[in-house]
């Protein structure tokens, strides 16, 4: 942006550095608040009908908060402490069954109501507030993260990538037998748990915040609402991530990264410093489970496939391990186009062609070509950290294979 | 391990247990006390269909067995786990319905003397193609990455067995592939109600003799002596002159043409297969190639006949079994049970690096 020369250069470069550093964000986080009040616009701009569906919708957008979000959670798992982690939905679905549990029908004879919001109160079953579980929802992925690390930190790289897959393809297949634990139906197995309490928006907002012009406020709105309390989670998981980059504990986990017996010898404690990250990336999964259970109003076994873990994966990878606001982008990146951007994509390409091919079937097959081509080409990712790059660039003998990349 | 903590705060979690040599032993005898009590209390609530189902265990440990042989060896020669072996396997049971249905018209009606040459034909087509994608994969997705960290070649495996995986939905779709019996279906005996058929003797004696062939190739020849010194260290047999290129290429290929033969062999037996069977299969291969000691060929045979086992006495018994919807429950927290307490498997060495 300095490079560029005239009075407009000039002036940019006569501002404060504080200024300067801070306008690119600044400039993003408002573009992002205020995205459901451009959207229509967006959408208009990009022609409207076919070509106007590779505009985000609200929704998507929300999808999109909640998988930047676990990606942000693997981040710290994989990106800081390296440790490969693909059973990482494991702890998506703790979070996305507890808010099951706690806000629906599931336990019915019982009836129990605290601080719910919009509920009716002669609604049988459990309703606890879901503000409120979204925090149980992230403390019990914490735990089961802790229960999951404890035995299996121990093992090293590749070991442990299988033991969590291991855990990544056994909890969906006992929520999905869910319903007949002893005879007892704790999941309702594949037909899933809901309806799901929302978060409240709409009537209560509606009757709270009388000072909003009406169009704010309507019921209609809702997935708005969800965005703006999406993008408040992602602000937070951000912010936890950055602060505990630079903690004590993330240059630990850095240390265990690049040699973990030197850092043994340097008086890290390797345990429990491995079982912090597993536990604080599990948090921000559970998190984002309980969130986008409550967003779909729904949680079903189906949900937590292998490919999940993969998905969130490769946004780490492709984002670069390591760089938040790498991760930030991959994440947005392939949850978009996983969710929204390959099916336009394709409606746009069979619109030109003539076509009829089913682009969204083979969006893991493109993920696994993403996720080759990144290791290959651009190992580091998109906005790699430096440390990171020059940890590539020094593990290759002779330094030519990543000159493509570096 | 707490010099540079400094201060005397104490640690939210120095209350990890510590698993001792001595709790990690007990713990062990007991989860194979708890398997050897099931399987004798099966034994004894209904001997004859233990015994089927035992027959039945054997054939399913023997495809297992070929599958698990080229995770091993990989894994022996590279140290990286090949996510994307499966899929080869997937791909040489698609290869088999297409030669062996499609090009050669074999329906199962034609007479043995027929069918033989030509399922011979299959099977050398299945393995030249398992093989060169293995090669074409280790070529173009390892080999590049081979010093890089030691996650990544790991993440591009990954990777490479969703391509497989969708480059098999596109060019087969996503439905099965029907294949009719090729392989005799004739009942040889019938036990507990349930008839031992010669495919099923087929298969383990296709199986055994290319296990005893791979065994003899990995410990008494040129090449399988330049294998085990490339799996002990590179750089030392590079020094040697021992081509490390050439040497890898090898044990993939072989790795390939064992996991087409099972595909063919699953496929035969099966009689239908499809896009995404490969990953799972894959997965259960490669617990067996650990719970026998990853690296270990026979490790690796003995280990795949027990997961064998287990899935067919879990899916055909009745006493204290999960059945068949809790297989791959069972089955991978066999994998994390061996990795978490006996890391190097049955047949392994204890080596301190590997855990």
């Amino acid at each position: 942006m300095s490079g560029r020369t005239g009075s407009v250069g000039d002036a940019w470069a006569r501002l404060p550095k504080r200024v300067r550093t801070l306008a690119l964000p600044v400039t993003v986080l408002l573009l992002l608040v205020f995205y459901p009040n451009y959207y229509q616009d967006l959408f208009n701009a990009l022609g409207g009908g076919t070509t106007g569906q590779l505009a985000p919708t609200v929704p998507t957008m929300v999808v999109m908060c909640v998988y930047v979000m676990m990606a942000l959670g693997l981040n710290v798992v994989v990106g800081y402490a390296g440790l490969l982690d693909l059973g990482y939905v494991a702890f998506y679905a703790a979070g996305a069954y507890i808010a099951g549990w706690f806000a629906t029908l599931q336990f019915a004879p019982q009836k129990v109501h605290f601080l719910s919001v919009g509920v009716l109160p002669v609604l049988p079953g459990l309703h606890i507030n879901v503000w409120l579980l979204l925090i149980v929802g992230a403390v019990f992925a914490c735990v089961l993260g802790i229960v999951i690390g404890l035995p299996t930190l121990r093992l090293r790289g590749d070991y442990l990538a299988i033991v969590t897959l291991g855990f990544g393809e056994i909890i969906p297949q006992a929520v999905n037998n869910g319903d007949d634990w002893f005879g007892h139906n704790v999941t309702n197995g594949p037909n899933g748990l809901t309806p799901i309490d929302s978060l409240g928006f709409g009537v209560s907002i509606h009757n709270a915040a009388s000072f909003l012009p009406s169009s704010y406020r309507l019921e209609i709105n809702s997935a708005d609402y969800y965005y703006w309390t999406g993008l408040g989670l992602v602000l937070f998981t951000l912010f936890c991530c950055i602060r505990l980059r630079d903690s004590r504990l993330g240059r630990a986990w850095v240390a265990i990264r690049e040699d973990e017996i030197a850092a043994a010898a340097m008086g890290i404690p390797l345990m429990r410093t491995k079982t912090w990250a597993y536990a604080i990336g599990a948090f921000f999964g559970g998190a984002a489970g309980c969130f986008y259970a409550i967003f779909k109003s729904s949680t079903f076994p189906q949900d937590f496939s292998l490919n999940i873990s993969i998905a969130v994966l490769c946004m780490v990878i492709l984002g670069g391990m390591g760089n938040v606001w790498g991760v930030c982008l991959g994440g947005a990146l392939l949850s978009y186009l996983n969710y929204q951007g390959l099916e336009a994509v394709g409606n746009n390409l069979n619109h030109v062609a003539g076509t009829s091919f089913n682009i969204p079937q083979y969006t893991f097959g493109i993920f696994g070509v993403i996720i080759v081509v990144t290791m290959l080409v651009r190992p580091q990712g998109l906005i790699p950290t430096a440390r990171r790059k020059i940890e590539l660039e020094a593990g290759v003998e002779g330094g030519s294979l990543y000159d493509a990349g570096a | 391990m707490t010099a540079g903590s400094g201060t005397a705060r104490k640690p939210m979690l120095a209350v990890l247990p510590r698993m001792s040599q001595q709790i990690n032993r007990v713990l062990t005898w007991v989860v194979v006390g708890v398997f050897v009590i099931w399987v004798v209390g099966n034994f004894i609530n209904a001997p004859k269909q233990f015994v089927s189902v035992f027959l039945l265990g054997i054939t399913l440990g023997c495809i297992y067995a070929l599958v698990a042989l080229g995770y091993t060896l990989v894994y022996g020669i590279i140290e990286l786990i090949n996510f994307a072996h499966g899929d080869v396997f997937m791909w040489g049971s698609m290869v088999a319905v297409t030669v062996s249905s499609s090009w050669l018209g074999l329906n199962g009606t034609q007479a043995w003397y027929v069918t033989a040459p030509l399922i011979l034909v299959t099977i050398v087509v299945c393995i030249a193609f398992c093989a060169t994608l293995n090669v074409a994969i280790e070529r173009i997705a390892y080999r590049p990455l081979r010093n890089a960290p030691k996650l990544a070649p790991l993440i591009t495996a990954i990777g490479m067995s969703f391509i497989l995986q969708n480059a098999a939905a596109l060019v087969y779709g996503f439905i099965e592939q029907p294949l009719p019996d090729i392989f005799p279906t004739k009942a040889l005996f019938t036990i507990g109600g349930i008839a031992y058929t010669q495919k099923s003797l087929l298969i383990v004696l296709i199986t055994i003799p290319v296990l005893l062939a791979l065994s003899y190739l990995v410990r008494s020849t040129r090449q399988g002596k330049a294998m085990r010194a490339v799996a002990q260290d590179m750089d030392a047999s590079r020094m040697m002159g021992i081509d490390v290129d050439r040497t890898i290429a090898f044990t993939f290929a072989l790795g390939g043409a064992l996991a087409g033969a099972a595909g063919l062999l699953f496929v035969m037996y099966q009689t239908s297969t499809r896009y995404d069977l490969g990953f799972q299969l894959g997965l259960f291969a490669f617990t067996a190639a650990v719970l026998g000691g990853i690296g270990n060929l026979t490790g690796a045979a003995l280990g795949a006949i027990l997961i064998g086992l287990i899935q067919a006495f879990n899916e055909g018994l009745s006493w204290h079994t999960p059945g068949s919807s809790w297989t791959q429950s069972l089955i991978f927290s066999i994998l994390i049970l061996v990795l978490v307490f006996r890391p190097q498997g049955l047949l392994g060495e204890e080596v301190p690096d590997r855990a």
